[in-house]
């Protein structure tokens, strides 16, 4: 094999193998990438019964509610225009509170509840999260589009 | 008063960073040694008022001037002084400030350090630094004036964001900074090569220390920011491919590459234009994750809508240096050919597999970060990449890199057979296996399939990297520091891997409603709940647990996690309270108040997860002891002066 047909060989080596990997990363992709819908895409069907997505909103007033002493709270995300009953278990973060923008993580349930696996309220409380404000934007008809306030 | 003098020094520090990228390329150039003599008297006086901006800044935080509007937005009277100072760098214009000052300080290094190098291409070296500078300068001044007053001033500051309140986050980001400035660094030598047309090894060889440099710091930064996260989010983990997180990892992953990439080129004087690329890369990665985290544009392409003169700001800057490095390297590049060949069991194919596998994970990273910002730039819907997407496309590259450390460790430059080593391989494989199921099946009765493997690949990474130090050793050759470092960087990866599979396997967590006096089990351990007290520090006040730790009846720890309320913000922030014990993390968070007496707690136990973070320093002590060899240090004058493959110094 002169050096020239090595070399060929390697970089032919390396050509399949990267391919290989990013077939392989796209098809992850695929499977992978979580997608996100408001209230109102909820109400619309347009969100999958028991495959998993994220929710996002704002955390209605007056909705969350525990039995006292369980784990177990219930509240409702919605976009002003639809709602959608959440359940989750475990530990909040500290960010959650009526009034704020929350994303949830988890799946509908064919009555309509949608039961979160993890509740994401990041970072700051100045931060909305930004799909959060999009969609709530898109509802309102508003102009102005500045997410962090 | 203060403020108008740090500004004045900021635009005075704009000018000459002007001077020092003027003279320094254009005096090379055009041969003309007194225009070269500027350029480092401009670096010092660069240096001097860059400080002096920073040092008003400072003050004004100190002294509590809330007519400053940075102070007011991001400082309160009731913040204690430390995190006063650190404020400074707790939003985007700070956080721009302190990279000039590191920027700096790196230019005042390298023109110290350069004093060996040839005078021309230490003030081309400059020059480029000097660009640098200029630009972020400009963009600080133009879009992002930290000193920026306010009329009328406020009362009192909407202070610092409370979750950045804690020492490890106070000074994470000037380590994570000091490393992405450092590839600012081999870019400059990098682009100083192309434009003096002297691509040999020599210029790999001045790289490299600087390079190495520069890496170990970012892996100390990223290390204590996956440290931060752990103990302050109080969500336990350790990485959430979060796009901020993501930011750092990306120049990380290339600058990994690159510093094995020069080894290639210093040695052997192949992978030229690869290497070049490398630098111009990193360099880029470590702007982009600088201008993108703290601009607010991963978290929405919106946010380029809401600020448009910097968002046009920095792709115009971006554009200006990145499209100015390739096309120096476009012109450059028929003067990287190179004649040497080498072996398919060579080091230098190890080598190259190492950069592909790498820039192969730094891909997968990258698309996973930039997907839901393109996504929703095209209307496609919104979407999310989360783990789910990057573990399993990073273990796919990473796998294969580190089982083809351990071969490849062995192999010799430019000739090489595997079976050479055959005997070493067999031997330290086989080890590593005896070890590895050891561990998984003597100490852990349970585990996934990967286990074994994480667990195999991790003792062999350990055991290989030893051999030559220890073959050395024995034969009674001096180890030079070069190996040196090289050896303790690979096992802390060797420990890393070893850490990684434990934590992902072995981690258990559940949040559990807790009455006073009520106890849960989780793993080998007891947790009793003993109540919660209020508690007050100097800005905040919340409730604190009392959680005691038992194992098999004999007492382990009493954990206190708390809940504060920070006064100014109203924000709550959990603290986390973590115990080791028997290389097991115990972290307990305390949620909150459900009724009826009983509250949410959060337990998770993770096996060596500190040890993640101790691998990642004894990487970086690796790092800085492969920079400080004296083979780096000694003069190289009288080499430098050979002709090389010198183009001449007209170009």
């Amino acid at each position: 094999m002169t050096p020239r047909q090595r070399r060929l060989g390697l970089v032919v080596g390396i050509i399949v193998g990267v391919s290989i990997a990013g077939g392989l990363a796209l098809s992850a992709f695929r499977k992978h990438v979580t997608f996100f819908f408001d209230p109102s895409q909820v109400a619309s069907g347009q969100a999958p019964v028991g495959e998993s997505f994220r929710l996002g909103g704002m955390v209605a007033n007056g909705t969350v509610q525990r039995a006292p002493g369980s784990l177990e709270v219930r509240f409702t995300v919605t976009d002003f225009a639809h709602d959608v009953p959440v359940s989750y278990t475990g530990v909040l973060p500290d960010l959650f509170r009526e009034g704020a923008g929350v994303v949830a993580q988890g799946h509908l349930r064919s009555d309509g509840t949608f039961v979160a696996d993890e509740v994401l309220a990041k970072h700051d409380e100045k931060y909305m999260p930004p799909a959060v404000a999009k969609s709530l934007k898109r509802r309102h008809g508003e102009a102005r589009s500045d997410p962090g306030s | 008063m203060l403020p108008e003098l740090g500004q004045f020094a900021l635009i005075l520090a704009l000018l000459l960073a002007g001077v020092q990228a003027f003279f320094g390329i254009a005096g090379p150039m055009l041969g003309r040694d007194r225009w070269i003599a500027v350029v480092s008297p401009a670096v010092a006086g660069q240096a001097v008022m860059v400080a002096t901006a920073v040092g008003c800044l400072i003050a004004s935080f100190v002294g509590n001037d809330f007519s400053v509007s940075y102070v007011a937005g991001n400082s309160n009277s009731a913040l204690p002084l430390f995190y006063r100072v650190t404020a400074l760098w707790g939003a985007h214009e700070g956080s721009l400030l302190l990279w000039i000052l590191l920027l700096a300080g790196w230019t005042v290094a390298v023109a110290v350090g350069s004093a060996r190098l040839p005078p021309r291409f230490a003030a081309r070296v400059l020059g480029v630094l000097g660009v640098v500078s200029f630009g972020f300068l400009l963009f600080t001044l133009a879009t992002s004036n930290p000193f920026l007053r306010l009329d009328p001033a406020m009362p009192d500051g909407r202070d610092l964001n409370p979750i950045l309140q804690d020492p490890a986050l106070a000074i994470h980001p000037p380590i994570l900074y000091t490393g992405y400035v450092g590839f600012a660094v081999a870019f400059a030598f990098a682009c100083a090569a192309m434009l003096e047309g002297r691509l040999d090894q020599t210029w790999a060889r001045w790289t490299r220390p600087w390079t190495t440099a520069a890496w170990s710091f970012l892996t100390c930064g990223i290390a204590l920011g996956s440290f931060w996260a752990y103990y302050e989010l109080g969500w336990g983990g350790f990485w959430f491919w979060d796009p901020v997180e993501n930011a750092s990892f990306m120049p990380w992953l290339v600058g990994t590459a690159l510093v094995h990439s020069l080894a290639v080129t210093e040695k052997r004087g192949l992978f030229k234009s690869w290497t070049l690329l490398l630098a111009i890369l990193a360099f880029s990665l470590s702007m982009l994750g600088t201008f993108l985290v703290r601009s607010g544009v991963l978290v929405s392409v919106h946010s380029f809508a809401a600020d448009p003169a910097r968002g046009i700001f920095i792709l115009a800057f971006l554009v200006i240096m990145i499209g100015g490095a390739l096309t120096l390297y476009a012109w450059r590049a028929p003067l990287l050919k190179s004649s040497a060949g080498f072996d398919l069991g060579a080091r230098e194919s190890f080598l190259l597999f190492n950069n592909v596998l790498l820039i192969t994970a730094a891909t997968t990273v990258f698309a996973g970060t930039m997907a839901p910002l393109i996504s929703d730039a095209l209307g496609l819907g919104t979407v999310s990449v989360g783990p789910p997407y990057f573990n399993p496309t990073f273990l796919l590259s990473m796998l294969p890199l580190t089982a083809l450390l351990s071969v490849g460790i062995h192999a010799n430059w430019k000739r090489g057979r595997l079976k050479d080593s055959q005997r070493l391989l067999l031997i330290t494989l086989v080890a590593a296996a005896l070890i590895a199921c050891g561990l998984v099946f003597g100490i852990y009765e349970h585990g996934h399939v990967l286990t074994p493997v994480g667990a195999l690949l991790g003792v062999w990474i350990l055991l290989s990297s030893f051999v030559e130090p220890i073959q050395r050793w024995l034969q009674g050759v001096r180890v030079p520091r070069g190996m040196l470092g090289m050896t303790i960087a690979h096992s802390g990866l060797g420990i890393l891997v070893i850490a990684l599979t434990t934590v992902q396997s072995f981690t258990r967590e559940h949040d559990v409603a807790l009455a006073p006096g009520g106890s849960t089990t989780l793993g080998s351990y007891q947790f009793r709940f003993d109540g919660v007290a209020p508690i007050e520090g100097p800005n905040y006040d919340g409730v604190g647990a009392n959680v005691t730790v038992t194992r098999a009846g004999a007492p382990v720890a009493v954990l206190t996690p708390q809940k504060r309320q920070y006064w100014v913000q109203h924000q709550l922030t959990t603290e986390t309270s973590i115990r080791m014990n028997h290389g097991n993390n115990i972290l307990v968070a305390l949620g909150e108040d459900l009724g009826a007496g009983r509250w949410s707690v959060r337990i998770q136990i993770r096996p060596l997860v500190s040890f993640i973070w101790l691998a990642a320093l004894i990487m970086a002590i690796g790092g800085a002891v492969a920079a400080s060899d004296r083979r780096y240090r000694t003069s190289r004058v009288t080499e430098a002066a050979v002709p090389g493959v010198t183009v001449g110094n007209s170009a």
